[in-house]
């Protein structure tokens, strides 16, 4: 998908209306994720109750990519176990490196959009803050 | 002078004329002259310069010397000994900060750097500042962009020691007043380094009538080759200098203990010297002085206001630093409002337009002007008033891209 195709169609949805921005009560875990190199900064928020994600929400600002990417991440995550969410940020890392298979992208439904990424490597980074953040929040409990 | 035939002088602006080039700050494009001269270099008189006594050795010396002593006329400098090669800018502050600041700055003495600094002429000096105990004092610039008298004369006193500032600012575009940082520094007794990466491309630099102590600048940016770089110090101060690097090349003589320094400027130019970059520059320096500084005034002038017109159109761009399009040289840094400047660079990469988006290696000025990063089209003598166009067509379409209504 060229790059203009993937803002009308997926990006520009979640960066103008996310779902999931905005501050949460009483969160298990808050990281910061910043490129320093672009300005992307969020801050990250998940709840975790009996090692499942209950709850995740993201503050911050950046570029389209990488605020859609966070946006749409949570919806992938929620409900899921730590080891379960770690397991798609693998995947999602995979995909952007061009290694994902076809079942790899339907778990990732939603975010697979962002596969095209793999050929814009200036914008990398973008994509994968959220999930970066998420699996060094994740790392340290 | 005919704008066409000047492009064809540049093979890849020639080749590609759907690609809109508007990155020039970071690294202007090369005429063929330059390419040539370097190939040249390598297929006709390559070998080690400054150290063979066969004819290609001596030939490639010559071009090397030929370089410098050519820069040192091209920016005024009394004689080639006082220009150092380097491979850019950011070498030739780190070499003065090395060099001189470690080793004459005292707990409580103060550096003066600005706020418009590019990174290179920051970290320098918090690591001399941090070895030595000396204090970094910031200048701030007003609304416009300005630094102003008050504000030299309050930051500039007699704890002052080094003052450094870029002689044009690679994000606002604006011509910095030098001279008056330099007179107020010499009244104090201090010394001043210019960072005139951004101001070499543009304008005539005369490093004499500045009276400037380090005058920096990088080759790339004004149509020479990548790696190449020079440093101007003044006579009294060269004398005294350390060597920055060592080893060989910038000796007289070594003995299991010690060794003493090869005759200016050789002594800091360690190890094999990048003689075909050399040769490039020189002949880059030749480019400008055919084309001549009036004339690439008048083009960036006539660019510059006519992207600044078109743009303040475009009600949800804001553009930072002057509203004289002839402050600029050719710089216009802008944000888009909702879009993010990354979103506004890579989707003008679709269109074919190259332009930066980021914190330009100006983190500080970013934040005091309150922005994670921006957007900045820079041009030069070659773009053309279709460019312009071309690039303003496909910014005024970008917000629509981004999900804002049509
Ligand atoms: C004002 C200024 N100073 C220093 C530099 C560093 O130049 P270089 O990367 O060639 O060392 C730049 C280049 O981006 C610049 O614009």
């Amino acid at each position: 998908m060229e790059l203009k195709q993937l803002y009308r169609e997926i990006v520009n949805e979640h960066n103008l209306h996310p779902s999931h921005k905005g501050t949460m009560q009483d969160p298990t875990l808050v990281l910061r994720g910043v490129n320093p190199s672009c300005g992307d900064d969020i801050n990250l928020q998940l709840k975790i109750e009996n090692d499942v994600i209950t709850d995740a929400m993201f503050e911050g600002s950046g570029c389209a990519i990488s605020q859609a990417s966070v946006d749409m991440m949570i919806d992938d995550i929620l409900g899921k176990s730590r080891d379960e969410a770690l397991d798609l940020a693998g995947k999602f890392m995979g995909m952007i490196r061009g290694t994902a298979t076809e079942d790899d992208l339907e778990e990732l439904d939603e975010a697979a959009a962002l596969s095209d990424v793999s050929h814009m490597p200036a914008r990398v980074k973008c994509a994968v803050l959220g999930w970066h953040t998420m699996e060094q929040a994740l790392a340290e409990v | 002078m005919d704008i066409e035939r000047i492009r064809q002088d540049f093979p890849i602006l020639y080749n590609n004329p759907n690609i809109v080039y508007f990155d020039n700050a970071a690294t202007s494009q090369r005429p063929k002259q330059v390419i040539a001269a370097i190939a040249d270099f390598y297929e006709t008189a390559n070998a080690n310069p400054l150290r063979g006594l066969y004819d290609w050795s001596m030939d490639a010396t010559a071009r090397y010397e030929n370089a410098r002593a050519h820069l040192a006329r091209f920016i005024g400098a009394p004689s080639p000994e006082q220009i150092i090669f380097t491979r850019n800018t950011t070498e030739s502050i780190n070499l003065v900060a090395y060099s001189y600041a470690l080793e004459n700055l005292e707990e409580g003495d103060e550096i003066v750097i600005s706020v418009m600094e590019h990174h290179s002429n920051i970290l320098p000096w918090q690591m001399a500042a941090k070895k030595t105990g000396a204090k970094l004092v910031w200048m701030e610039p007003d609304g416009e962009g300005v630094i102003t008298d008050s504000e030299i004369e309050a930051k500039i006193g007699p704890r002052t020691k080094i003052a450094a500032i870029g002689h044009v600012s690679n994000v606002m575009g604006v011509t910095n007043p030098v001279e008056k940082v330099i007179n107020r520094a010499h009244k104090m007794g201090a010394v001043v380094l210019i960072d005139g990466a951004q101001a070499a491309p543009h304008m005539k630099i005369d490093v004499k009538e500045l009276d400037a102590d380090f005058y920096a600048l990088s080759g790339h940016k004004m149509l020479g080759p990548m790696g190449i770089g020079a440093l101007y110090v003044k006579r009294e101060i060269i004398e005294k200098l350390s060597p920055f690097l060592t080893g060989g090349e910038m000796i007289e003589y070594v003995t299991r203990e010690s060794a003493t320094w090869a005759e200016l400027p050789h002594r800091f130019e360690a190890g094999t010297v990048n003689a075909a970059g050399a040769a490039g520059l020189d002949a880059a320096v030749t480019y400008l002085e055919n084309l001549g500084f009036d004339f690439i005034r008048e083009r960036e002038e006539i660019l510059t206001a006519r992207l600044m017109e078109k743009i303040s159109e475009l009600p949800y761009i804001r553009v930072y630093g002057s509203k004289d399009p002839k402050k600029h040289c050719g710089i216009v840094t802008f944000t888009m409002d909702g879009v993010h400047p990354h979103d506004v660079s890579s989707v003008l990469n679709e269109d074919h337009v190259c332009v930066r988006a980021g914190h330009h290696c100006a983190q500080p000025l970013m934040q005091y002007l309150g922005v994670g990063s921006t957007a900045r089209a820079s041009l030069y003598f070659y773009n053309t008033e279709d460019e312009v166009d071309r690039f303003i067509d496909r910014l005024s379409a970008i917000r629509e891209v981004m999900g804002y209504g049509a």
